[in-house]
């Protein structure tokens, strides 16, 4: 069972000490650490759940535009960047497993190793300030 | 396998009495077997290393990062001022300039009188990052951890003879200390199972608390850290400038009182040989 990247380990523990939720994926998505202000949005601990498949977590927020309609995947900040190895950010809506729909801004980032791989990739959920 | 411990200092060699029994000298390490010899880190305990025989016409230096105390002692090292050697300096690479840059920077004046390119010796340099590798018997496998700068760890195999190597290093980095989830542990792919771990142990536990982030752990991680990794024997090195021999024997004294760990550890001393099978 090998351990994951060092770079992949250090942004788990940067997200451990933050008070905002931090996702972090593998390169196909696959969710394999989120903080505890991120266990609110998602509505389960790491500890129960552990690592997620893609497919499991993607359909636990039901991201929205401004006037309710569902948003593409591919349109989400965190998709782009598994898709473009680049950041993107982007703000709207989501319901969320707890059932409340909260304006949100995210910013996602490729997690890029010193051997120049591409190793992740990170989101960032803030509370939005700019829908 | 054999393994010679030449220097097991932190930061800065220390003289004099009161550090005779552990030494004073700061990283250096040799590996050999039969007319192969691996030197790990060239702190200044590498003025002390001897080749076994004549007949070797060729030395591998296996950096863990290049602070100067893992350094210092290149240019006191015989085999590089002598034209009949090929030596082989393997170090983490980095992401903006050369290993020959970086050396360099030490290696040149006004810090050093002769330029690599001058050294007698044919030098050959390589970058390693996660990789794997052979030299001679034996198989290297080396991977990034968690140390200030590209550090890496080294796992030297040969035969079923597994020695790890991570002189500096803080596994327990962040707000909850060392998980016990294996994925989750820098360094676990280098140490696990290991016959022998030599690990940095550099500080006590109230002293880390003023030190978090240095890259360095205290005795009480490293001891759990190994644990985890499910090490058969570990040697604590590194040892703070600042503690004497009377110091270490206090601080692991009540180390020794207070853990219960199933595996063999003690404080690693300059001139130990350890022989693995």
């Amino acid at each position: 069972m090998p351990a994951y990247e060092i770079e992949i380990i250090l942004n788990r523990q940067l997200a451990d000490c933050l008070s905002m939720p931090v996702f972090i994926t593998d390169t196909s998505g696959n969710l394999i650490f989120y903080n505890e202000p991120a266990e609110r949005l998602l509505g389960t601990r790491f500890e129960e759940s552990g690592e997620m498949k893609v497919d499991m977590w993607a359909t636990m927020f039901k991201p929205l535009d401004e006037e309710g309609k569902p948003l593409a995947p591919e349109g989400l900040p965190l998709v782009m960047t598994l898709t473009d190895q680049l950041p993107h950010h982007r703000s709207f809506w989501i319901e969320s497993m707890i059932g409340k729909a909260e304006k949100i801004s995210v910013t996602s980032y490729p997690i890029i190793g010193r051997s120049g791989s591409f190793l992740g990739a990170v989101a960032i959920f803030w509370e939005a300030k700019d829908i | 396998m054999k393994v010679e411990i030449k220097g097991v200092r932190g930061s800065i060699p220390t003289t004099g009495a009161d550090s005779s029994y552990y030494g004073g000298n700061t990283s250096c390490n040799v590996v050999s077997d039969e007319d192969w010899v691996i030197v790990l880190d060239a702190g200044s305990g590498l003025q002390k290393v001897v080749l076994p025989n004549k007949n070797i016409k060729r030395v591998d230096l296996l950096l863990t990062h290049l602070h100067l105390d893992h350094i210092q002692g290149l240019g006191y090292f015989g085999p590089l001022f002598d034209p009949s050697m090929e030596v082989h300096i393997w170090a983490p690479k980095s992401a903006t300039q050369s290993l020959h840059s970086r050396l360099s920077r030490y290696l040149s004046p006004p810090l050093f009188p002769v330029l690599i390119r001058d050294l007698p010796a044919k030098v050959t340099l390589h970058d390693v990052e996660n990789s794997s590798f052979e030299i001679g018997p034996f198989n290297i496998d080396s991977r990034y951890i968690i140390h200030p700068g590209p550090t890496v760890g080294y796992r030297i195999t040969k035969e079923h003879a597994v020695l790890a190597y991570i002189p500096d290093h803080e596994p327990a980095l962040g707000l909850k200390g060392l998980t016990s989830d294996k994925k989750w542990i820098s360094g676990f792919d280098i140490v696990y199972e290991a016959d022998l771990l030599l690990h940095d142990a550099q500080y006590t536990r109230e002293e880390y608390q003023s030190r978090i982030g240095w890259g360095h752990s205290c005795m009480e991680d490293t001891l759990k850290f190994a644990s985890l990794c499910g090490v058969k024997r570990l040697l604590l090195s590194h040892h703070d400038p600042g503690h004497d021999d009377t110091r270490l024997n206090e601080i692991f004294a009540a180390i020794r009182q207070r853990s219960d760990y199933s595996f063999p550890y003690e404080l690693a001393r300059e001139g130990m040989e350890i022989e693995l099978p």
